[in-house]
């Protein structure tokens, strides 16, 4: 596979058992997390909100060139217990980002820390930027 | 004109308000009060909450604080739980998007009349901070025997 960079080994499990009444209606595609993404002179950062979502848990990985984000909240709960309220009703998030050639794709770096993914995408070396100069008639 | 847009009688308005209405009292928005406390869908951090008949169950999903400076409160039974988290942007970087909440939360929870303010639990993990809250031992069914 040679357009695959696999980030973790593991695919996501199938969702544990919700706390939420209305599952059903986002349970496809899932909920899409927040990010923050920046650039330096070396590379692409990528922050991504996963909160319950465990190492375990988490897929990260390159296709072709599209970057997936993907991964399902674990929350082990109690006998007899109903929702009685609830803002998240997914267990499951995904987002997709569509990289650009001049990324290293083989190169990229992911953690995560308290429900905070951090991904680092650096540049090829050869593509660093390169400043135009404007002639002047 | 205008007037026959938005007439008494059968006017396409009218017939949107009337579907409104059905679909709101099919998902039991009339019978379903906003709570005076609630905030709006998507503010940080989300809440579930969860009841057994011995205890209670909050989750707040909190990535990326530091627990120790969470602010855990409950008067009777209101759950208040306040702190901040400050996302301090790269300077040398060039942002494309900055979606993730920054700065200072609060949000209050009001639980049933019945919790007990002691012997509560906190505990924060892959970025949920879940408190458990017991219940007091009369509020819970009790299973009465028929002679």
């Amino acid at each position: 596979m040679p357009n695959q960079t696999e980030l973790t080994a593991q695919r996501p499990q199938a969702p544990a058992a919700p706390l939420s009444r209305a599952s059903e209606s986002e349970s496809e595609s899932g909920m899409r997390p927040p990010v923050d993404v920046f650039e330096d002179a070396d590379g692409l950062t990528l922050l991504a909100d996963l909160p319950g979502v465990s190492k375990e848990r988490l897929n990260v990985r390159v296709e072709r060139d599209t970057l997936i984000v993907e991964g399902d909240v674990q929350i082990t709960l109690p006998d007899q217990m109903q929702a009685v309220y609830a803002d998240i009703r997914s267990t499951h998030y995904q987002r997709r980002f569509a990289l650009s050639d001049e990324l290293e794709t083989e190169r990229i770096e992911a953690s995560l820390k308290d429900g905070v993914l951090t991904v680092r995408i650096p540049k090829r070396a050869e593509t660093k930027p390169r400043r135009i100069e404007v002639r002047t008639a | 004109m205008f007037s026959s847009l938005s007439g008494p009688a059968g006017s396409v308005f009218d017939q949107f308000r009337r579907l409104q209405e059905e679909m709101d009292e099919l998902f039991g928005q009339w019978s379903a009060p906003t709570g005076i406390r609630s905030l709006p869908r998507g503010s940080f951090p989300a809440v579930n909450v969860g009841a057994s008949p011995d205890k209670l169950e909050v989750y707040l999903f909190l990535p990326g604080v530091d627990s120790k400076r969470l602010d855990i409160s409950i008067q009777q039974n209101l759950l208040i739980v306040s702190g901040e988290r400050n996302l301090a942007p790269d300077e040398q970087a060039n942002y494309y998007r900055q979606e993730r909440f920054s700065g200072e939360f609060r949000r209050a929870i009001t639980l049933p009349e019945d919790v007990a303010t002691d012997g509560v639990d906190a505990q924060y993990r892959d970025g949920v901070l879940q408190i458990s809250i017991p219940r007091r031992e009369q509020a819970r069914p009790r299973q009465i025997q028929v002679r």
